[in-house]
């Protein structure tokens, strides 16, 4: 007898609909795979057999042969565990098969028969939505984040038990409402608050300037100068991410397993990966292809501290992304893109060893190796990056001053009217922000008075700027206008947004280039 | 990789000479360069070496019986020399001819051979127009960037040849200076004349083979030991009618450059630095010393000709102060006394924009400028 299940698989960050076919014959008991498994799914055989006997169903003692469907590539992982379940107990009889048709299955089983979580879980609700299943029957601990799904049935289970009291039409677990508005709002509540760090005005202005404009940023300063404080509290004045990003973010991590038992990923992420990370940890992949820091960083900020001692390929690789918002990586078999959509913060000394430029230390270290650290950085990685400054220590007034900072929340506010400001300017394009406006974009919103062009010259013949910089200098002068409130740009707008272009870093760079 | 650059424009025939017992010299030199580096302890002796004859030389550095000797003694061959010279873009020029510049001539250090790359004819303008070695600190502050960017550019701007050594910092800010006031410019290599070193430095290199002239005293394609270093600073200060040091510690390079000049009887004169510096040691201990105090491109011209004389060319003028919005006065003050960054200027982060803003103003006046380590300079 045959019988069907339907199940997905994963290819980066979507789902993909696969069909378990089982048919069971007389003859010698056997149980084969087919259709591409891997050494996992090909262990499914042990797993669904000691689940359906510690059930007390049977397992049928026939040639039992399952086949998953296309079979043209690979099937990795144990979450096909829960469908061919399904299918035996179907093609044997022992439940109707009619649900089968209407609801698709994910879940791994353990020996005991109960239902363990899958990865992706969001990924396969959002398919089987897609694809008109009627509901998704999956492990009870994965139901809350597939709920998130609108206008889908979520069939939470614990046990084999419970799945086959479900397809036989008696038992529906009690419905999740995942209430995603508070989530988000609860998301808002930050451990930490920029109020707390003393000092640094520049870069607490810079930082608002990146979080508004999403331009990326990159910070030089001795060790222990703030850096990564400061960078720990950029997703605290972000606008606080809309219910798609959230979900979007959600499903990469659950997709990577990261989720940690939360159904929404309510805050925007922060991912600090250290920089011994190799490229295909940055952008992804592996075999199957799984998503890398960069990735999980969607919608939210990458923080990438000591840039230059990063390793040159995995730099490189974040071109790509840094100018898409995601990545494609083609392997043997198939093409798996991931989305990667972030803030790049990143952080760097000014020298090997820090102290090039401090005001009470000396630096220790030979000419040109100073000159060579920033140099790493390649022009294809500085290119993107809009926001540059320097980071001193705070001095000790600063450090011991009362004077009440500004908190998250104030910086913030301002951020959402600046983006409010650009998401209406930009509204029916691709571009979400000021950073991500294409040259002719950026030439209509960013029209400029006589005294502002005049500027720009001065700053090309003073060679301030160069050709390329330039346009990163308009864009992030619009940044600057919209979070004063205004529609015009104006000349203080071009020469605060020159002082954000670091001649080290660019020419290091430009010097590699030529 | 091969290192070495060939110069863009082959240097016009120009005639000059170098004869077979000068490219050996050279050739020599370099063959015998690891044997120099193991026997010398300190670098004040490398001229005292480099003065003595071929065979003495051979036999101070211990290397009478070594292949390396006897292979350029014996089997030079100078034909060879001169096609590699010409292949690499460079012009070779002999004290024996009579063009070899005049200034290098009185000590018995000097070089007998120089390998040019460039406009050859600046060579003949040395020996009428006085030069200026401006050297320093690879590691410079700020400060010393720009007084030495500035005075390379005032230098230039009377068209005064501006000699150094084209090394990190000082060096290169001075040529760029030059290059930048439109004068003639020279540069002396420690290694060959057709490697750009530092390497880093090879768009410089380009620009100063373009519009100035580039000298070594060691054959084609020679990467410099420790020892030539100072071999270097020996011609520079030959070169130059007056040595000044921009920035330098106790012990540096420059500091050797100045005592070469000093014992050629050239002027010597130093930048004043703030006492608490390390790097402004070398400068002050000179003034100290007696050397003269060079605020301004103009203190080199009175060293140089005299107080108030008018030569070469056009005197620079300090630049008046434009007329500056109160704010931006204020600004400049604030830089002007010591607050190199804006977090040192502005006093909330409400003030930051500002503050960056008219920063940003000034700098685009050309009264501030950016140093290599992001913070606000008064342009000189």
């Amino acid at each position: 007898m045959l019988a069907r299940a339907a199940t997905f698989a994963l290819i980066g960050v979507d789902a993909v609909d696969v069909t378990v076919e089982a048919d069971i014959h007389p003859g010698l008991p056997a149980f084969t795979i087919v259709g591409l498994p891997d050494a996992a799914v090909q262990e499914s055989r042990e797993r669904v057999r000691a689940a359906l006997v510690n059930s007390e169903f049977e397992f049928p003692l026939r040639r039992i042969t399952v086949n998953l469907a296309p079979a043209d590539f690979r099937k990795a992982g144990p979450g096909f565990d829960l469908a061919l379940a399904g299918a035996v107990l179907a093609a044997s009889g022992q439940v109707s098969s009619d649900p089968l048709d209407r609801y698709a299955l994910c879940g791994e089983l353990g020996l005991d028969g109960s239902i363990r979580p899958v990865r992706g879980a969001l990924a396969f609700a959002d398919r089987a939505h897609r694809s008109g299943r009627e509901g998704l029957v999956i492990a009870a601990a994965n139901a809350a984040e597939a709920s998130l799904v609108d206008g889908l049935e979520v069939v939470g289970v614990e046990t084999v038990r419970q799945l086959a009291d479900f397809l036989a039409g008696g038992w529906r677990p009690p419905r999740i409402h995942v209430d995603a508005k508070a989530m988000l709002e609860a998301g808002h509540e930050q451990q930490v608050d920029l109020a707390e760090v003393r000092g640094h005005h520049s870069l607490k202005r810079a930082l608002e300037v990146a979080a508004a404009g999403g331009h990326h940023m990159l910070m030089i300063g001795p060790p222990g100068s703030g850096k990564s404080m400061l960078s720990r509290r950029m997703p605290t004045i972000l606008p606080p991410p809309t219910f798609d990003e959230a979900l979007e973010a959600t499903r990469v991590h659950s997709v990577a397993g990261l989720l940690g038992g939360e159904a929404l990923i309510a805050r925007r992420p922060f991912r600090a990966p250290h920089h011994s990370i190799s490229s295909a940890g940055l952008v992804g992949g592996g075999v199957p292809p799984s998503p890398g820091e960069a990735s999980l960083a969607h919608n939210g900020v990458l923080f990438l501290d000591e840039l230059a001692e990063f390793p040159r390929p995995a730099l490189e690789a974040l071109r790509q992304p840094l100018e898409q918002g995601s990545i494609s990586l083609t392997r043997a078999q198939r093409t798996v893109t991931f989305p990667m959509r972030f803030s790049l913060l990143a952080a760097t000394n000014p020298c090997p060893c820090g102290n090039f430029g401090a005001a009470r230390r000396e630096c220790s270290c030979h000419p040109s190796a100073i000159h060579r650290y920033l140099s790493k950085l390649s022009a294809a990685l500085v290119d993107r990056i809009d926001v540059m400054v320097r980071v001193d220590p705070p001095s000790r007034q600063e450090l011991m001053s009362d004077q009440a900072a500004p908190s998250s929340a104030e910086v913030r506010a301002r951020v959402v009217a600046g983006r409010a400001r650009q998401s209406e300017r930009l509204a029916g394009s691709r571009a979400r922000c000021n950073a991500d406006m294409t040259t002719a974009q950026a030439r209509r919103h960013c029209r400029l008075p006589r005294a502002a062009i005049r500027a720009l010259e001065l700053a090309l013949d003073r060679a301030l700027l160069t050709p390329r910089g330039h346009g990163r200098v308009l864009r992030v002068a619009r940044t600057l206008a919209d979070l004063d409130g205004r529609e015009g740009i104006e000349r203080k707008d071009v020469t605060e947004a020159i002082g954000y272009r670091d001649s080290r870093v660019v020419h290091a760079s430009e010097w590699i280039a030529a | 990789m091969d290192r070495r650059l060939k110069a863009e424009r082959v240097p016009p025939a120009t005639g000059f000479t170098a004869c077979d017992r000068c490219l050996r010299r050279s050739a020599l030199l370099a063959a015998m360069a690891h044997f120099v580096a193991r026997s010398l302890d300190a670098s004040r002796k490398v001229p005292l070496l480099l003065a003595l004859p071929d065979d003495q030389f051979v036999a101070a550095v211990g290397g009478e019986d070594s292949r390396q000797a006897l292979g350029v003694l014996q089997g030079f061959d100078a034909a060879r020399a001169r096609r590699d010279a010409s292949d690499a873009g460079l012009v070779a020029l002999c004290h024996h001819d009579e063009r070899f510049p005049k200034c290098l001539i009185p000590s018995a250090d000097t070089p007998r051979l120089l390998y040019l790359a460039g406009d050859v004819r600046l060579l003949g303008l040395l020996d009428e127009t006085p030069a200026v070695a401006l050297v320093g600190s690879r590691r410079a502050t700020g400060y010393g960037l720009e007084v030495a960017h500035a005075l390379g550019r005032e230098l230039g701007a009377c068209q005064v040849p501006v000699v150094s050594g084209m090394a990190l910092g000082v060096d290169s800010a001075a040529h760029e200076g030059a290059l930048e006031g439109g004068g003639p410019t020279v540069a002396v290599l420690a290694g060959g004349a057709d490697v750009p070193y530092p390497s880093s430095k090879r768009r410089l290199y380009r620009r100063i083979v373009e519009r100035g002239l580039v000298v070594a005293e060691l054959p084609p394609g020679f990467g410099p030991l420790r020892w030539c270093f100072p071999a270097r600073n020996r011609i520079m200060a030959g070169l130059s009618a007056m040595t000044v040091v921009v920035e330098g510690a106790a012990g540096s390079g420059s500091r050797i450059t100045a005592q070469f000049a000093a014992d050629l009887g050239r002027e010597v004169g130093a930048v004043p630095g703030q006492v608490t510096s390390r790097l402004a040691q070398g400068p002050n201990a000179l003034l100290a010393d007696g050397a003269c105090v060079v605020r301004r491109a103009t203190d080199i011209l009175d060293a140089l000709y005299g107080a108030g004389h008018p030569s070469a060319g056009e005197r620079p003028q300090p630049r008046p102060l434009p007329d500056l919005e109160p704010r931006l006065a204020e600004l400049l003050a604030a830089v002007e006394g010591g607050a190199a960054s804006v977090d040192r200027i502005a006093r909330s982060p409400q003030e930051t924009a500002e503050v960056m803003a008219g920063l940003g103003e000034l700098e685009l006046m050309g009264l501030l400028s950016r140093a290599p380590d992001g913070s606000y300079v008064r342009r000189a």
